[in-house]
């Protein structure tokens, strides 16, 4: 893809690569990458396995400013292995936060686009999902705001996903789905009489941005493109929820709330319809100004907890 | 994994002053070009890894007409493949000189 | 004294065996298996309807379910062998000759079966080949068809997949035929008759709907920068050129990328209104944006597409419909209407040889031919001239009295250099050629010969063959082409440049295209959610194909 003719701000979040991600959502020229791909910081395992290595091991991290602001940007890769969590791809990114403490910028952003654990590196990868988790709890505990920002083909998997759940705020776009374990993992498991992993329909009703927010599981919902996505982390930055107990209270109460509220729906529409969404099955072909009005009535969906 | 190296000698240097840059995705059918301007000016070296065996004759004419095309004097040019086919190749050697010259 | 009616008697003996297990003409589905137990000889000539988009699928499984000792050495003579159970027959011995056109899911397990022994292979046709033997020497003794709906008179509604229907009840119902047809649900009145009633004979209610499968969705998601690049290079070097506005396109990303350009790249060069007005085409999903910018003037289809349904009722002045608003289209029509009245066919394939015969077949299998070689091959029979086929027929021929020239369709290959894992397009030797000799057949089965073709697209540039003299240019026009194939590598650069000198072949920059601008920017839409948009929210797409 040749950034040269692509306008930045109709730039397709979910096309477009992480590089091209974090140059069009931080201010122009403003991002200084760290361990850069000239460093070859590449996975040791993958040889091993005869796989081929990414210069950057999959993730993009660096600093940068927003709006002026100085943030710290994480943006991972998609296309390559899944965005999945290897050694030093985890490392890159609990690195980047644990500088976060020390530096205090405005925001740090993590650009999710992963299926979860690199099975090569699993060890690893798990090792770095726990201490990720712990790195954002400390962060957020000493004031500085964590986003996650949703959109990308592969989505926010596995670890990508409980990672995502600790963030302070995510915004999600119609193409961006949260979930643990993923459609395929749910039907080897399960069955596809419990989860057709084919239809994808349903896979985007049960895990995609549009039923994230909708029960709040996401604080914002963004049209595909870097504008919109910058738009969106802008105005969560300026509205992050406190990190206290009062906050994780609340959170418990909800999610328990949530699972009495919703537990014995068989599909997301009637949980859109207990919500009070007038046309459940109208929400998937909805463009985003219907979708915005639609979140607008549902209170489930604004709320410091998430 | 195969891992290929050629070494060309060019009648001039790559212009501009980009001292790296890097383009493509290492993904099933692509690959990622990484461009530093590290060498003697009437140098240019293409280091590949690539796990499809057997095409080394392939490569060797792809970089060779992209040598001859672009004259990237200066560059080492690293490239980690996902198997993908010449014309992506070219392509994005050719992406990655245009970067490199701006 | 000559019995002048013995096939009426026939016909009439089946009709009272039949019978028996029908209320009028009403055989419920539980009963489809004695109905054909009592309608069916030994020997008969079957098609058992089996098209690109509908499958009489209930009653192959009642063909396949039949006692073998009852019904048995059947002919089939049907389009397409599609579904499992049109091969099971062939193992229990109620098929034994085989008559055909596409076999594209079931092409592996077909050549097994010809290689075994199992099936009596008459001959692999083109769509219209089958259905003009329909009325010559394959004319079926049984019929067994789908549609979506009939009256209790047996008047059917096919749906917008009428493809084959009513040239199989054509040959026959009026030759003596039995015509059984299967509906997704019998009406008190059907919406259209696509088929009268008379030409029915039983009208079976299946036990569950006809499956379609989307054969013509190509997700704009999936397409690359070289197929943009290739698109490019189509609509400047070629439509542009010659001024194509009646065309067929084939089904794969590469012309689907042309018809995601044409609103963007081809409204930039200032082609709309000059090139691809007119089509005979399936409404391919990919065809919306063109048509929502005003580029398509009509389209008229073989099949339909699932999903495409809504959008082609609120678009009458493009698509052919019948008066319940929905789309008519039907296979005979309109693959002689791309035979006859397009001027260009543009199409892929798996394998070109040096002398630009291609061939779609690997060791293998045995896909079939379809209709692509009725769409790429140059009518003889075609005596109305036009500015794109005279131009053509000028370039192809440089002698003799104008006035006795023909004029030349546009058979175009477009096809990239390497295709999935690294496989060569360009080859020494068709594998087609393979397979004949290990199956036994008499033709290789060739899709586009030689003498059809007049140009290769590739991500290296165009060949026109049309302008080439002799067998050695042809060669090295299609090696100039070919890339970093074995056969691009082989080519001779100097004779390959004295060809670039006299527009034979033509690289990118010869046309005024920079590589690096193809971009997938370019695409009108670049993915089904875009058409669902441009649709204006009529295109209601497969759920396989949604990422929302």
């Amino acid at each position: 893809m040749s950034p040269a003719s692509t306008d930045p701000s109709a730039l397709s979040w979910y096309e477009a690569s992480a590089r091209q991600r974090v140059a069009a959502l931080a201010d122009p020229g403003s991002f200084r990458e760290f361990l850069p791909p000239t460093a070859r910081r590449t996975s040791p395992h993958l040889p091993l396995f005869d796989l081929p290595r990414a210069f950057d091991d999959g993730i993009v991290v660096g600093r940068a400013t927003l709006d002026g602001k100085p943030v710290l940007v994480a943006a991972q890769e998609g296309r390559f292995m899944g965005g999945a969590f290897g050694e030093v791809h985890g490392a890159k990114l609990i690195g980047l936060l644990r500088a976060a403490r020390d530096l205090k910028p405005a925001a740090v952003l993590i650009l999710f686009d992963t299926g979860g654990v690199r099975l090569q590196e699993a060890n690893a990868g798990e090792t770095a999902i726990a201490e990720a988790m712990r790195a954002i709890a400390e962060l957020r505990a000493a004031g500085v705001p964590v986003i996650g920002l949703i959109g990308g083909r592969a989505g926010a998997y596995g670890g990508g996903g409980l990672i995502a759940g600790t963030c302070s705020r995510l915004a999600v776009s119609e193409g961006g789905r949260i979930s643990v374990s993923g459609p395929e993992v749910i039907e080897t498991n399960k069955g596809a009489e419990e989860f057709d992993s084919r239809d994808r329909a349903l896979v985007w009703r049960t895990m995609g941005g549009k039923h994230r927010r909708l029960i709040g599981g996401a604080d914002a919902f963004a049209d595909d493109t870097v504008a919109a996505f910058r738009a969106a982390a802008l105005d969560l930055i300026a509205r992050a929820p406190a990190f206290d107990l009062a906050t994780l209270e609340a959170e418990q109460a909800r999610l328990e709330a949530r699972i009495a509220r919703f537990g014995d729906c068989r599909d997301a529409t009637e949980i859109w319809a207990r919500l009070g969404v007038n046309d459940p099955e109208a929400v998937p072909a909805m463009t985003t100004a219907a979708f915005d009005e639609t979140v607008a009535r549902v209170e489930e969906a604004h709320h410091d907890a998430r | 994994m195969e891992s290929l190296t050629f070494r060309h000698t060019t009648q001039k240097p790559l212009p501009g002053s980009v001292p790296s840059a890097i383009t493509g995705v290492v993904a099933s059918g692509n690959l990622e070009v990484l461009l530093e301007r590290v060498l003697p000016p009437d140098a240019c070296e293409v280091a590949i890894e690539t796990p499809v065996t057997g095409y080394a004759a392939v490569w060797e004419a792809v970089v060779a007409d992209f040598v001859a095309r672009a004259q990237p004097g200066g560059l080492r040019i690293s490239i980690n493949d996902g198997g993908a086919r010449p014309d992506t190749v070219s392509l994005r050697l050719r992406q990655g000189a245009r970067l490199m010259e701006a | 004294m000559t019995d002048w009616r013995s096939e009426a008697r026939l016909r009439d003996e089946r009709l009272a065996a039949g019978r028996a297990h029908a209320e009028g003409k009403v055989v419920p589905a539980g009963a489809a298996i004695d109905l054909l137990e009592a309608i069916l000889r030994p020997g008969d000539r079957v098609c058992l309807e089996g098209d690109n988009q509908k499958q009489a699928d209930c009653l192959a499984r009642a063909l396949a379910a039949c006692d073998p000792a009852r019904v048995h050495d059947l002919h089939m003579v049907q389009s397409g062998i599609v579904l499992p159970e049109h091969l099971d027959v062939f193992e229990t011995g109620i098929a034994r000759r085989l008559d055909y056109s596409y076999s594209g899911p079931q092409g592996g397990r077909i050549a097994k079966m010809l290689y075994g022994g199992q099936i009596q292979l008459g001959a692999v046709h083109t769509y219209l080949e089958l259905f003009a033997r329909y009325f010559v020497d394959l004319t079926p003794n049984v019929a067994l068809i789908a549609g979506v709906s009939a009256d209790r008179d047996g008047n059917l509604y096919t749906g917008p997949n009428t493809e084959d229907t009513p040239t199989v009840v054509e040959a026959t119902a009026f030759k003596n035929g039995v015509v059984v047809a299967q509906v997704n649900q019998i009406v008190d009145t059907v919406p259209r008759v696509d088929i009268p009633g008379d030409r029915i004979d039983f009208v079976v209610e299946a036990d569950r709907p006809f499956y379609v499968e989307p054969l013509f969705t190509r997700d704009p998601a999936a397409m690359t920068e070289t197929q943009v690049l290739m698109a490019m290079m189509a609509i400047k070097g070629i439509y542009a050129e010659y001024g194509i506005t009646r065309l067929n396109h084939g089904i794969g990303f590469g012309t689907a990328a042309i018809e995601l350009l044409l609103p963007t790249y081809g409204e930039r060069l200032g082609l709309k209104g000059r090139i691809a007005t007119h089509w005979a085409l399936n409404p391919h999903p990919t065809l919306i944006p063109a048509i929502e910018s005003g580029w398509v003037k009509q389209v008229h289809c073989f099949g339909s597409e699932v999903g495409m349904d809504r959008y082609i009722r609120a678009r009458p002045d493009v698509f052919f419909t019948g008066a319940d608003g929905s789309l008519r289209s039907n296979r005979a029509f309109c693959q002689t209407a791309g035979l006859y009245a397009c001027d260009l066919f543009i199409g892929s394939t798996l394998q070109i040889d040096l002398m630009g015969h291609s061939s779609t077949v690997t060791r293998d299998r045995v896909a079939g031919f379809g209709g692509a070689p009725n769409m790429g091959s140059d009518p003889h029979g075609r005596r109305h001239p036009s500015d794109t086929w005279m131009k053509a027929g000028r370039e192809a021929q440089t002698v003799g009295d104008p006035l006795l020239m023909r004029g030349r369709k546009l058979v175009v290959q477009l096809v990239e250099t390497f295709g999935d894992k690294l496989v060569p397009t360009f080859v020494e030797r068709l594998d087609a050629m393979e397979l004949a000799k290990k199956t036994g057949l008499e033709l290789a089965p060739v899709m586009v010969y030689a003498d059809d073709v007049t140009h290769i697209v590739t991500e290296e540039g165009i060949a026109n063959l049309l302008l080439c003299r002799d067998a050695d240019e042809r060669e090295q026009a299609i090696r100039g082409v070919a890339g970093y194939t074995e056969i691009g590598r082989g080519r001779d650069r100097a004779k390959v440049e004295e060809l670039r000198s006299r527009g034979i072949v033509r690289r990118p920059e010869d046309l005024g295209i920079e590589p690096l601008d193809a971009d997938r920017a370019l695409l009108a839409a670049k993915s089904i959610k875009d058409l669902v948009h441009w649709s204006g929210g009529l295109y209601d797409p497969p759920a396989k194909f949604r990422n929302w």
